[in-house]
């Protein structure tokens, strides 16, 4: 919500008390999680402190391919880079136009579980207009953009052409992500599309996308929690809500959802595909339970075919689950 | 502190087993049961004041949760890891858990091994084997915030809240 009305703006410092607040990067605002114990101090004080780590800036070019999405993006990352502790990442290069606010906030609010420190997208003039449409005026002139001779411990070309769906195995999402292929067929039993990094309208657009005219497999109970009530209101308008259900999904009122063991907790030997942040063990209920981690599309193909499976490889209607 | 017997651990272990979904919306005197439920069950039971938790890359990546207060209520006196997620040790400075980065501890320690430490100057000593190692040290800032017991005692101290 603080990115989506938003509360965050570009060039300014912002802390709360969720390590996904780093989504706000997106919106070129260095934002990151605290403790709630710190919360108090920065109520009483107005200030905190910060570790100053090195940056390693992610140089985007091409285009996502049909059916490839943000998640994927990021998962080839994580299991290519694995984790980034102590680091910022930034996210430039010519193809970051091509991805929507809601795409980049996917990126910025998983960077969360690179264990990196802030997350920042270059401001645009897709930040722009994102900016002016939600009547936040010339508030793009407080965007910060990196020096011309910036210092990074690494640049790393991100080719998005070259990348295709992916899927992160259970219990870490650290160098544990695989394309669908290699894990295709493995049986699942739940689906959750949701989070504050994949419960956005595009998300659930790709999920109706792939989910139009199609069945949620008898054998799996597929999750839809919208990652707030505007995003809920705005694809109840559009007809994909109506969509996500005629195809045998369970929409629920928008909030962390599974991601956060809110609701629909798996069972032991529950086999779980989600769109959403975290594969911890445990996490969305018991500890003898697998979840593994996709983009939307995948998840919703996934929850289709009763097993792990790419949009691309069902039958029947073709997929747009481009964002 | 000297001679803190040793737990060695993996990487990427995350807050979610150190605190559970479930375990959050219980008092904080029984969370500490629930740590490491899912990884290393019975673990709690074995666990002795004082006590050191030595890990891989990557220690406490995950959520905003005060993971350590539930470490430092289970009675664990520090985590020396080759690396530390920084919201986790942000935690650590404010709910007044030692934890030190320090490369190479991973592989210097070996369960049961003894283990000594100083924050102020990073240094980390297996008695044990006697190898000597140099993590980052916490700056002076960081070290006040820990000797008062954390952030919320501090804020007390300082007449700003009141419990």
């Amino acid at each position: 919500v603080i990115a989506e009305v938003p509360y965050a703006l570009p060039g300014e410092i912002l802390v709360c008390i969720d390590s996904h607040t780093c989504s706000a990067g997106a919106l070129n605002c260095a934002a990151r999680g605290i403790g709630p114990a710190e919360m108090v101090f920065v109520l009483a004080k107005g200030r905190t402190w910060f570790q100053v780590g090195e940056t390693i800036r992610y140089e985007l070019s091409g285009v996502l391919r049909e059916g490839v999405a943000p998640k994927d993006v990021f998962l080839h990352l994580a299991s290519v880079f694995g984790d980034h502790v102590g680091r910022n990442v930034e996210f430039g290069g010519p193809a970051l136009a091509t991805l929507s606010i809601d795409a980049r906030r996917t990126l910025t609010t998983m960077c969360a579980e690179l264990s990196a420190e802030f997350a920042l997208c270059e401001p645009d003039d897709v930040l722009e207009r994102h900016l002016v449409e939600r009547g936040r005026g010339r508030t793009i002139d407080g965007a910060v953009r990196p020096d011309s001779d910036a210092a990074y411990e690494f640049v790393r070309a991100l080719e998005l052409d070259s990348i295709e769906p992916m899927v992160s195995r259970p219990h870490t999402l650290i160098h544990n992500a695989w394309p669908v292929g290699e894990l295709a067929g493995t049986r699942v039993t739940r689906a959750f599309i949701g989070s504050c990094a994949n419960g956005t309208l595009t998300d659930l657009r790709e999920a109706a996308g792939v989910l139009a005219g199609r069945r949620v497999d008898p054998g799996v109970i597929l999750l839809v929690t919208p990652a707030s009530q505007d995003v809920y209101r705005r694809a109840l308008r559009e007809g994909v809500i109506e969509t996500l259900m005629d195809a045998g999904a369970v929409v629920t009122a928008s909030s962390c959802g599974m991601c956060a063991g809110f609701e629909g907790n798996l069972g032991r030997g529950d086999v779980c595909i989600a769109s959403s942040t975290r594969n911890f063990r445990g996490r969305m209920g018991s500890v003898d339970a697998e979840i593994y981690l996709a983009s939307s599309a995948t998840v919703a193909a996934s929850a289709v075919a009763g097993q792990i499976t790419g949009a691309h490889e069902l039958s029947g209607a073709a997929v747009g689950a481009r964002s | 502190m000297s001679g803190a017997r040793v737990w060695r651990f993996g990487h990427d272990i995350n807050t979610d087993l150190m605190q559970p979904g479930h375990a959050l919306l219980r008092p904080v005197s029984e969370q500490p049961r629930y740590v490491f439920e899912a990884n290393r069950p019975g673990w709690v039971d074995e666990v002795q004041q004082g006590d050191v938790i030595v890990a891989g890359r990557n220690f406490g990546t995950g959520s905003s949760r005060p993971a350590s207060r539930v470490l430092r209520e289970l009675g664990i006196g520090a985590v020396l890891a080759e690396s530390l997620n920084w919201l986790f040790f942000r935690n650590c400075v404010n709910y007044g858990l030692a934890a030190l980065e320090c490369p190479g501890v991973h592989d210097a320690f070996a369960e049961g091994d003894l283990a000594r430490f100083d924050l102020a100057s990073g240094q980390v000593v297996n008695e044990t084997s006697g190898i000597s190692l140099r993590g980052r040290p916490w700056v002076p800032e960081l070290l006040e915030l820990y000797e008062a017991g954390g952030i919320i005692p501090r804020l007390e101290q300082e007449g700003l809240i009141v419990r």
